[in-house]
């Protein structure tokens, strides 16, 4: 697994990789998905295996990273690392911030190692199952992925629906693959290639977030300051194990889920370690069980999330979608095929996650107190720096200002979007998977001869409808549940 | 939790043209009709070459969607109302104006000079008064992203006053 790694320079971007993903996951506002779009552009000047490194790599980082500001100034660097502020914070606030970043450093390389293996595993089974697939088959999957993202998702599924519809939407625009014909291009000659990935992602999260500081300038962090990080003691790895291991399962499996990834899984994880705590009533306070919980789940739904993208090219979360078109834009087309016709560029990437894991391991407990001052650096100095190079990289992939616009756009839409409760991460995932739902769709009325009752003579299809309508009926059972209680 | 609720109270007693839920749903419901009506505009394929549905069925079908499931929205707010959120603040609109300088010197001047007079602007109105750290974030540092673009990706920038100048 790990010999197609045994290269100095391929060594090197992973060691890159995963410094700049840490950097990235302490920058509140930042994050893995964000940066990995922004070194797309760079990429091109790798090879595909290189370039897919570098992202993953970033990808294991970053979601540890935002563990490191979650403890120190309550904030979560990353949206993932939210449940471990809840205890990550009170604990550090005792004077114990070295013991909570030395468990969220063991539960996090735990629990990413967990996914790794899970990867490993299951994502050939997959990918071995996708064989039976014909086009019926993806367009259903496709729609299963979508309702799934709106029913656990963050937020209203009713508005996580809209926002998975409106990116589907985005897709549209330009020539139809199919007939040529023009597609809400109005008389935009730049808008007849479509609408690019790299402008939406960098927008809606980039750009969107900037004015979400803009409206926080007086706020003031109160950083609590870091010695070292201290390896949990026997008792405390006594308590945690059975959680560790748990979260471990919880994330992966969640990550598997094409829905919000290490977010949905760490507040799952975060959830399900109160819920068997032995001690229920420390949670909230500086439960060290709770960020045990919260940082093995998020850091498993790594390799949970890689394992859809990898298998049948239908990414599990916001950053796999980011990795995904890192794999188009390098000719590699995930699914099935690379399985069979590619299996040392699959084991360098699973080999590259494994070493990402050891590694941040090491970063974070040598160095998180260096990771901790970047977070000193002002937002009135660290926006505008990231605004200019957020522009030069949306600007660099083809060379067009036009992209630059739109992405300033969509940064002022994920402002509102977020702002009104919209979580934009559908739009990512409804943007990616536009053209899979619309051609397995209009390619399945060719076969069917325009019968759309055909869909339900399919059985795996048929079964991926009833998971979507379950997905669906989800949230309302669950509403109705909670009111009864 | 509390603070929630009360913010939820608060908009319920506000008259329903003046709360959020009325006002992000007409505004989605009249952009997707407007595109709906788009739709009507795209060019018909002939049966022979239309492979399954015509190209605006589907965006159609998808613009319908939104609608009704906006609707849905609106009327499970009418229950259950969204809480106000907080006004925005000052540096907010004057942030989102910089965008708007930004799209118009790009334009008309210069894509460096764009970036340039944003990173200051922003920075000064979020409250850095500091020459040095103006000067930082505001030509140091988008020089250093030009040059690094553009010996690293071959990226040749827009023509404009400042990049003709560098360029020749």
């Amino acid at each position: 697994m790990l010999a197609p790694l045994f290269s100095s320079k391929l060594l090197l971007v992973l060691f890159f990789g995963t410094l700049f993903g840490l950097i990235l996951g302490v920058l509140p506002g930042l994050g893995p998905t964000t940066g990995g779009a922004l070194i797309l552009p760079f990429t091109m000047t790798l090879d595909p295996l290189s370039a897919i490194v570098l992202l993953t790599s970033i990808y294991c980082a970053g979601t540890y990273g935002g563990a490191i500001t979650a403890v120190l100034i309550n904030t979560p660097g990353t949206p993932a690392a939210a449940a471990t502020c809840l205890d990550g914070y009170p604990l550090a606030q005792k004077g114990e911030a070295g013991r909570a970043l030395g468990m969220a450093t063991v539960s996090s390389t735990v629990g990413g190692i967990f996914s790794v293996v899970i990867l490993v595993f299951f994502a050939p089974i997959l990918a071995q199952l996708a064989y039976e697939f014909g086009q019926p088959e993806y367009f259903a999957l496709a729609i299963f992925g979508l309702t799934m993202l709106a029913s656990i998702g963050e937020g209203s599924p009713i508005k996580n629906l809209i926002a998975g519809a409106f990116g589907i939407l985005i897709s549209t625009v330009g020539k139809d693959f199919m007939t040529s014909i023009d597609r809400f291009t109005f008389g935009i000659n730049e808008l007849t290639e479509g609408i690019g990935f790299i402008p939406v992602v960098v927008g809606l999260f980039a750009m969107s977030e900037m004015l979400t500081q803009s409206t926080l300038i007086n706020q003031v962090f109160n950083r609590i300051a870091l010695k070292a990080i201290k390896l949990p003691s026997k008792d405390d790895y006594k308590k945690t194990w059975k959680t560790i291991l748990r979260s471990s399962g919880i994330g992966s499996f969640i990550g598997v889920l094409p829905a919000e990834g290490g977010t949905v899984a760490s507040l799952i994880g975060y959830s399900e370690a109160k819920r068997f705590s032995k001690n229920p009533e420390e949670f909230g306070k500086g439960s060290i069980e709770g960020i045990a919980g919260a940082e093995a789940a998020n850091n498993a739904a790594t390799g949970g999330a890689m394992v859809p993208t990898l298998a049948l090219g239908i990414p599990g979360s916001a950053t796999t979608a980011v990795i995904l078109t890192g794999l188009i834009i390098h000719g590699v087309r995930p699914g099935p095929d690379l399985f069979r016709e590619q299996p040392d560029f699959l084991y360098g990437i699973f080999g590259a996650m494994l070493i990402a894991n050891i590694l941040f391991f090491i970063f974070g407990f040598f160095g998180a107190k260096i990771f901790a001052r970047i977070t000193l650096v002002p937002n009135k100095i660290l926006w505008p720096m990231i605004f200019a190079v957020s522009v030069c990289g949306t600007y660099s992939l083809n060379q067009s200002i036009i992209d630059v616009w739109i992405m300033l756009f969509f940064g002022v839409l994920g402002f509102f979007m977020r702002r009104y409760g919209f979580s934009v991460v559908p739009v990512i995932i409804g943007l990616i998977l536009g053209e899979l739902v619309e051609g397995t769709l209009r390619q399945s009325l060719v076969i069917f001869d325009g019968s759309w009752l055909m869909f339900f003579t399919r059985p795996i299809a048929l079964t991926f409808f009833i998971l979507s309508l379950i997905a669906l009926a989800f949230p309302l059972i669950r509403s109705r549940k909670l009111k009864k209680k | 939790m509390k603070n929630v609720q009360k913010q939820k109270r608060a908009n319920k007693s506000l008259p329903f043209f003046f709360r959020d839920e009325f006002r992000v749903s007409l505004i989605i419901i009249l952009i997707s009709l407007a595109l709906l009506i788009t739709t009507f505009t795209f060019d018909i394929v002939p049966p022979i070459l239309n492979r399954g549905i015509q190209p605006a069925t589907f965006p159609k079908a998808l613009l319908v969607l939104i609608i009704v499931m906006t609707l849905l929205i609106y009327y499970l707010a009418t229950k259950n109302p969204w809480k106000i959120e907080k006004k925005l603040p000052r540096s907010f609109f004057l942030t989102l104006s910089s965008f708007v300088i930004f799209v118009v010197v790009s334009k008309s001047l210069d894509f460096f000079l764009a970036i340039s007079a944003l990173s200051i602007f922003v920075s000064y109105c979020w409250g850095e008064k500091r020459l040095f750290y103006l000067l930082l974030v505001g030509i140091i540092f988008p020089i250093i992203v030009f040059i690094f673009f553009e010996t690293i990706l071959g990226l040749r920038f827009p023509p404009g006053i400042i990049t003709n100048i560098y360029y020749s």
